[in-house]
C-alpha cells in the first residue's frame, strides 16, 4: 500500500506573525518556516503504517516555492521514503493545491492520502476535502485514530460534542487532527539519510494544472486589540464586578 | 439571486449555528432558502420554516441522508447550487467538513469562516489564528463561504416560510457510519453558552480539573472548556478545547482559571465579552487580554468562587 501526505512549508507555529504596516499581508521576511503541525502529525501517522507492516510506500508532496525543499527532506527525516515538490512561485490556493495533488495522485496511485486538516497561516481547512472531492474518494476528516484492514479504513473523527466513526473504502483521504499521535523528533542519523532520498521536481504545467488564485485579497489588518483590564484583589471584588459592574452574573 | 443555507440538523431539530448563518445570509442581498437534508426529518423542516428570515426551506428527505456523510450531502448540494449565488454553512465540524468537497465539485473557491461581509463578493475572515484578518474579494459566479458564528447574532424565530420538497441526489454508499460516541452532558454546548468556565495545565490533572471545576460550572450555568496544554495532558477530551485548533468561542463571560494564555489559546476565546482570569502567575499572558485578573492560588480561590456566586 502506498500513501501520500502532502506537507506544507508555514510559518513556526511559536511566531507570532506582524500585519505589514501597508496592509498588503503579514511580514514573513526572516521569520522561522516549519512544516504545518498537523501535516507533521499526518506524515507520523503514515510513517507509523509503513513501520506496522501496513504500508510499503510513503511518498511527501509539497507545493509552493523551491524552499519547500526543506520541508520535504523534514518530512523523509521523520520516515517517507520520497518527496515530490511541485514548484511555483504564484500564490497557491486550496482549490489550485488540491488539483495539483489530485494530478500527482493520478500519477502516483495511492491508496491513501493523508492530509493536516488546516494549515495554520490561512486557517483554510479546504485542501484534503477538495482533493476527494476531485478524485471521486471518500473522505474522513479530522482523525483521532486511523485503522485499516480489508480494503477499508476505520476512522474516528473528532465532532462537535464527541467522536464518529467512520468506515470508509480505499482510495480515501483522512484529515488529521491533534490527538491522532505525537509526531517524534527527527534524529541527526534521519536528517542524514533523508538528504540522500529521491526527491521530483515537477512545474504546475506539467501537471496541466490552471493554478491562478480565485481569490484576491484586498488587504490584511489588525484585528481590534483588547486592552488589560484590572486585578481585583480578591474573590469577593471580583464577584462584586461581575454582579455590579459587568453585569454577567 | 436567492442566498442558500445548509442547514445543521439532527433531524428533530436545527443546531443553534445555524441561525448565525442565516444572519450572515441576511447581509448578501437576496431571498433566503434553507436546505435540510435527512432522513426523516420533517420535525427539522418544521423548525427551520419558523427561522426569521428564511423564505423558503427545500427538504431532501431520503435514507442515505440519515447520517448527513459529506459525500451524499457534497453532491446534493452540488445539484442545487447552481441557482444560487451563495451558497453558506455554519464553520462547525460539521460545515468544515462538507462544504469543500461541493466547492471542489463547483470548481469554486471556499471562503472559510468569515467574520464579517463587506459586499456580497468581499468578506472579511481570520487567518494566522486570528492574528490577523484578510479582506477577501471572490470572482466566482457562486461564493461558497462557512461562516464563524460568534461573529453573527442568531436569527429569530415567528416565521412560517414555504417548505418544499426537493428529489434526492445519488447514494454515492462510500462512507458508513459505524457509531457515534456524543458527551452527554446536561450543561449548554460549548458554542452556544453564555458563561464558559474554562481550565488549564494549573490544575495539575483531570480529577482536579471535574473537582473544582465542575461545581462552579453548575452554579453559574455555565459549560465547561479548556485550553490545548489541558487537552493535551490527557484532563479532558478534545471536544472541550477551546483555541485555533479548537472551538471559537464568544461567550457573555469566559472564565479562565490556570490558563497562561498561549496565542493559540486567545484565539479561540479572545472575542468574549467579559474575561476573568485567575493565575498564579502574575505575567501570564492571559492578564493582557483580561477584564479581571485575579492572581493567586487557584485551588483556594476557586473552591471560594463557587461559595459566593
Amino acid at each position: 500500500m502506498k500513501i501520500l501526505v502532502p506537507v506544507k512549508r508555514v510559518v513556526d507555529y511559536n511566531v507570532k506573525v506582524r500585519v505589514k504596516a501597508d496592509g498588503s499581508g503579514v511580514d514573513i521576511a526572516n521569520v522561522k518556516m516549519s512544516m504545518n503541525p498537523f501535516d507533521e502529525i499526518a506524515v507520523e501517522e503514515a510513517v507509523r503504517l509503513k513501520e506496522a507492516g501496513v504500508a510499503t510506500e510513503v511518498v511527501a508532496v509539497s507545493c509552493g516555492i523551491g524552499a519547500c525543499q526543506e520541508t520535504l527532506r523534514a518530512a523523509m527525516a521523520i520516515g517517507a521514503d520520497r518527496g515530490v515538490l511541485v514548484e511555483t512561485d504564484v500564490e497557491l490556493q486550496p482549490l489550485a493545491v488540491a488539483k495539483l495533488l489530485k494530478a500527482v495522485c493520478d500519477k502516483e496511485q495511492p491508496n491513501l492520502v493523508i492530509c493536516g486538516k488546516q494549515a495554520i497561516d490561512d486557517d483554510a481547512n479546504q485542501t484534503g476535502q477538495m482533493l476527494s472531492a476531485l478524485m471521486g474518494w471518500p473522505q474522513a476528516t479530522f482523525a483521532s485514530k486511523v485503522a485499516l484492514a480489508d480494503g477499508k479504513a476505520a476512522v474516528t473523527r473528532e465532532i462537535d460534542g464527541g467522536l464518529e466513526t467512520l468506515s470508509v473504502s480505499l482510495p480515501a483521504v483522512v484529515t488529521t487532527d491533534l490527538r491522532l499521535n505525537e509526531p517524534r523528533y527527527a534524529t541527526l542519523p534521519n536528517i542524514m539519510k533523508a538528504k540522500k532520498k529521491p526527491l521530483d521536481t515537477v512545474k504546475p504545467a506539467d501537471l496541466g494544472v490552471d493554478v491562478a488564485p480565485r481569490l484576491t485579497t484586498l488587504k490584511v489588518s489588525e484585528p481590534p486589540k483588547r486592552s488589560a483590564g484590572e486585578r481585583v484583589a480578591d474573590v469577593a471584588q471580583l464577584v462584586d464586578k461581575l454582579k455590579n459592574v459587568a453585569k454577567v452574573i | 439571486m436567492a442566498i442558500l443555507v445548509i442547514a445543521e440538523h439532527d433531524n428533530q431539530s436545527i443546531k443553534a449555528a445555524t441561525l448565525n448563518t442565516v444572519t450572515a445570509a441576511g447581509k448578501l442581498g437576496g431571498d433566503v432558502h434553507m436546505l435540510v437534508a435527512g432522513a426523516g426529518c420533517s420535525a427539522a423542516a418544521e423548525a427551520a420554516a419558523k427561522v426569521a428570515g428564511v423564505a423558503k426551506v427545500l427538504v431532501c428527505d431520503a435514507p442515505h441522508y440519515e447520517t448527513q456523510t459529506a459525500e451524499n450531502v457534497a453532491e446534493l448540494v452540488k445539484g442545487l447550487a447552481q441557482g444560487y449565488s451563495h451558497v453558506l454553512a455554519p464553520a462547525t465540524s460539521a460545515g468544515k467538513n462538507m462544504l469543500p468537497r461541493v466547492a471542489a465539485l463547483l470548481d469554486v473557491a471556499q471562503i472559510s469562516d468569515i467574520v464579517a461581509v463587506e459586499a456580497p463578493d468581499t468578506f472579511v475572515r481570520p487567518i494566522y489564528a486570528g492574528n490577523a484578518l484578510a479582506t477577501v474579494k471572490s470572482a466566482d459566479a457562486i461564493k461558497l463561504i462557512t461562516v464563524r458564528t460568534t461573529a453573527f447574532d442568531a436569527a429569530g424565530d415567528g416565521n412560517a416560510a414555504p417548505v418544499e420538497a426537493v428529489a434526492a441526489g445519488a447514494d454515492l454508499g462510500t462512507t458508513a457510519l459505524v457509531g457515534r460516541e456524543i458527551t452527554k452532558s446536561a450543561r449548554p454546548e460549548l458554542g452556544a453558552a453564555k458563561i464558559i468556565v474554562s481550565g488549564g495545565r494549573g490544575l495539575g490533572s483531570g480529577d482536579n480539573y471535574h473537582q473544582l471545576l465542575e461545581p462552579l460550572a453548575d452554579k453559574l450555568g455555565a459549560a465547561l472548556g479548556a485550553s490545548r496544554a489541558a487537552v493535551d495532558a490527557g484532563y479532558v477530551p478534545n471536544d472541550y478545547q477551546v483555541g485555533q485548533t479548537g472551538k471559537i468561542v464568544a461567550p457573555q463571560l469566559y472564565i479562565a482559571i490556570g490558563i497562561s494564555g498561549a496565542i493559540q489559546h486567545l484565539a479561540g476565546m479572545k472575542d468574549s465579552k467579559v474575561i476573568v482570569a485567575i493565575n498564579k502567575d502574575p505575567e501570564a499572558p492571559i492578564f493582557q487580554v483580561a477584564d479581571y485578573g485575579l492572581v493567586g492560588d487557584l485551588f483556594q480561590v476557586v473552591p471560594e468562587l463557587t461559595g459566593a456566586v
